[in-house]
């Protein structure tokens, strides 16, 4: 696994500003988070984390060389988009499951 | 494995596709933060997931390629899934701030049309009373 990680300079440097990019998208949408004057921006604001937790995973599988990651990656989109369907639909009728 | 495309043109295509994707995704909890009410905050999101995690995945799927033999293709679920997903979540968004009534910048469309446009379902339609189905 040690001759899979990144080589050259160009790669390295690309996901270190990467890396960085998407933490402040996430201390961003965890602000939004916070702030939210209603619910609807509460719930948009955590299906926002997932979705960044979702490319930062995806960086760390490449900085790592790891394929493990996408797995973690799926597993997270798949119960972010049910968190927030539960959400919205709590939201909307009061009840999830009628 | 002879490199049938020079190393230094992958990692060029790859780099410049980790840092629009990072960019896209950096921008739209930027917009998330900053636009004034729901209705405009609800689409910023949408476009980070479509191009900043969408090329990201496209990264992804040309490193792992690239690095080990054979063609990796799982990123693409990934992809396929939050492609997929991102529209329903938004819309299920709208429907509840609609129900709650969130305030736009330009105000709310009138009562009987936010309570009388989903009842049109055939089943309850000769019911009589109009009731909001959302």
């Amino acid at each position: 696994m040690n001759d899979m990680t990144v080589s050259g300079f160009l790669l390295p440097a690309a996901l270190a500003i990467a890396f960085l990019l998407v933490s402040a998208a996430l201390l961003m949408s965890l602000a939004r988070l916070v702030l939210g004057p209603d619910e609807p921006d509460r719930i948009l604001a955590l299906d926002t984390l997932y979705v960044n937790t979702v490319a930062l995973l995806v960086l760390l599988g490449m900085q790592l060389g790891s394929n493990l990651y996408f797995e973690a990656a799926l597993l997270i989109a798949l119960f972010g988009f049910v968190g927030t369907v539960a959400l919205a639909k709590f939201l909307t009728r009061g009840d999830i499951i009628e | 494995m002879s490199p049938a495309v020079p190393d230094l043109i992958i990692e060029i295509l790859l780099s410049a596709l980790i840092v629009i994707g990072a960019a896209f995704t950096c921008l739209g909890s930027f917009g998330l933060l900053r636009l004034r009410d729901f209705y405009s905050r609800l689409h910023t999101p949408t476009k980070a997931t479509t191009l900043g995690v969408g090329s990201l995945l496209i990264a992804s799927a040309i490193f792992f390629s690239w690095q080990e033999p054979g063609l990796s293709l799982h990123e693409i679920l990934v992809a396929i899934f939050l492609f997929i997903t991102a529209p329903v979540g938004a819309h299920l968004m709208a429907k509840a701030a609609l129900h709650l009534r969130v305030r736009g910048q330009s105000g709310l469309p009138p009562d009987e049309i936010l309570d009388g446009r989903d009842n049109g379902s055939p089943s309850e339609s000769g019911t009589g009373a109009p009731e909001a189905r959302w």
